[in-house]
């Protein structure tokens, strides 16, 4: 069983939580304590406002084992407002095809379901359309 | 310093050996290579492998193949094998097993080491292979949200293509070098030249990529004997390579945490200090092995070696450059794409690929006169990028 490797990353899976820099101000996701811009030590934490646009994406015919059961899928680089790129799903398309540029936001979906950690489930960020 | 001599080189085809086992195919590549070498006795094992542990539920491959491949000392007093460990950097383990070997020869500690890169892919197919490969990314900001290697790769190759004003075509010419120079490699698993139209209506893999933009993944081992010039037998009976210069690089596992993705910055650095260590130019290289495991990554590391400017690197591969008969040929015996891409034996098929060429043994693809080599090798995208510079030197 895996559940202690995904609960311990609630708060980033949830909450979008990263830090900010108190030496170079940079927001930094997903955490990781030292600064990758300026090297100093960054332990402010700093959740953001999920809001972005679509820096690249492309669709998943042939999936791992846990996501084999949604393929096919589309997966992105969004850049947040504040900065960082994030790989995530993009869900909730509809008939909208999505392009580099789109406005994006972040929702709560259901990531995978692992068929061998009987029916554990992991749920997190994905992003969705926003209207202009 | 000494000069570190590639003294043997060892090969199995690469393909789909469903006859052949994990142990099987590296001790035939083991063998050959030592064959090759005139028999030097090796001191120490680096194995190259990346996933055998999920793809074969093997690991611990140092013991298993120096005892399978009889690489035992001589002497009555140690009835024992020799030292034998695994490397492992992703796709890029076989290039870092080289380097240890390297290493471990250049330090003077060991006389003779030998370096072999296996994979064993065809065991295991469909979601679980997908899963095994996606363990090479962030498994706790990639891979959980279902991302997989070549769907990594197209995102890269989408935001370059929008960037750069790339056509749908105009990553072809990569696949299409490689598969023309596959046809002359008699271990390649493709070796059919394959025309543009044919790339043209490939079925789309993970938009923009299509089915030739991805190297097969492929089941193969192959090997090399490293050992200090002064070490070597009075008979030797090839030209002489040297392992001109050996780095490796690291940048974020995860494509994400790049502030500029498009940049293979460890692929620059790696290649630039390989340069330096050389003492050479990138004018004076003769052939350049890429890791074309996407068409992407070749591009995108014709401009980290500077050999095109930025968002330039597509345009060597539609002009003729990097044919065999270009200006800077590469993949010159079919690279990862006609070749095959054996996983953690892929960087030690390169060098030996790069060795045939500075020896002459390169047969209807031979580069006349090549003297220096440049290979490089990368895991993930760039996340680890390991360089080699071979140079002949002497006959
Ligand atoms: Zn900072």
């Amino acid at each position: 069983m895996e559940i202690p490797r995904h609960w311990r990353l609630n708060q980033q899976r949830y909450g979008l939580v990263g830090e900010v820099c108190p030496h170079c101000e940079a927001k930094i996701f997903p955490p990781r304590d030292i600064c990758p811009h300026c090297g100093g030590e960054a332990k402010t934490t700093y959740a953001f406002n999920g809001r972005g646009e679509v820096f690249s994406f492309t669709t998943i015919y042939e999936a791992p084992t846990g996501f084999d059961e949604t393929a096919p899928y589309t997966v992105a680089l969004v850049k947040l407002e504040e900065g960082p790129l994030v790989t995530a799903q993009l869900t909730d398309l509809g008939e909208t095809r999505p392009e580099i540029g789109m406005p994006v936001e972040m929702v709560t979906r259901k990531l995978r379901s692992d068929g061998d950690e009987r029916g554990m489930l992991i749920y997190g960020y994905k992003f969705r359309p926003v209207m202009r | 310093m000494t000069d570190i001599i590639i003294a043997g080189i060892g090969q199995t085809p690469v393909g789909e050996h469903w006859d052949e086992s994990l142990r099987s195919l590296a001790v035939q590549a083991i063998q050959a290579a030592i064959k090759d070498s005139g028999g030097l006795k090796p001191q120490a094992l680096y194995v190259g492998n990346m996933l055998a542990a999920s793809l074969s539920r093997q690991a611990h491959l140092g013991a298993l193949l120096a005892d399978y491949a009889g690489l035992r000392f001589d002497d009555a007093q140690h009835k024992a094998g020799i030292e034998a460990e695994t490397v492992e950097a992703g796709g890029a383990s076989g290039g870092a097993a080289l380097r240890q070997g390297y290493l471990a020869v250049a330090s003077g500690l060991v006389d003779v080491a030998l370096v072999v890169g296996v994979e064993k892919f065809t065991d295991v197919i469909g979601p679980d292979l997908e899963a095994a490969l996606a363990t090479l990314t962030d498994a706790d900001y990639e891979s959980v949200h279902g991302l997989t290697l070549t769907a990594q790769a197209a995102l890269l190759a989408r935001r370059y293509m929008h960037e750069n004003h790339v056509p749908a075509d105009g990553l072809a010419g990569f696949p299409l070098t490689a598969h023309a120079n596959g046809a002359g490699n008699k271990n390649a698993m493709y070796r059919k030249a394959i025309a543009l139209d044919t790339y043209q209506k490939a079925e789309p893999v993970c938009e923009p990529l299509n089915i030739f933009d991805v190297a097969p993944n492929a089941d193969g081992a192959a090997a090399v004997v490293l050992t200090r010039r002064e070490l070597l037998p009075k008979d030797f009976p090839h030209p002489v390579v040297r392992l001109a210069a050996s780095t490796i690089t690291s940048d974020t596992l995860a494509l994400a945490e790049r502030s500029d993705p498009l940049w293979f910055a460890a692929a620059q650095a790696s290649v630039e200090q390989a340069f330096q260590k050389a003492g050479i130019t990138r004018e004076q290289v003769d052939l350049f092995e890429y890791y074309d495991a996407f068409s992407i990554f070749a591009a995108l590391s014709l401009e980290a070696a500077g050999f095109a400017k930025r968002g330039q690197g597509w345009k060597l591969a539609g002009d003729g450059s990097i044919a065999l008969t270009g200006q800077l040929p590469c993949a010159t015996l079919g690279g990862l794409k006609a070749r095959g891409n054996p996983g953690g034996a892929t960087g030690v098929y390169q060098v030996v690929e790069a060795a045939e060429q500075l020896r002459g043994q390169a047969g209807a693809n031979q580069i006349a006169g090549a003297r220096y080599a440049l290979i490089q090798c990368l895991g993930g995208p760039a996340s680890i990028a390991v360089t080699h510079i071979l140079e002949k030197i002497g006959d």
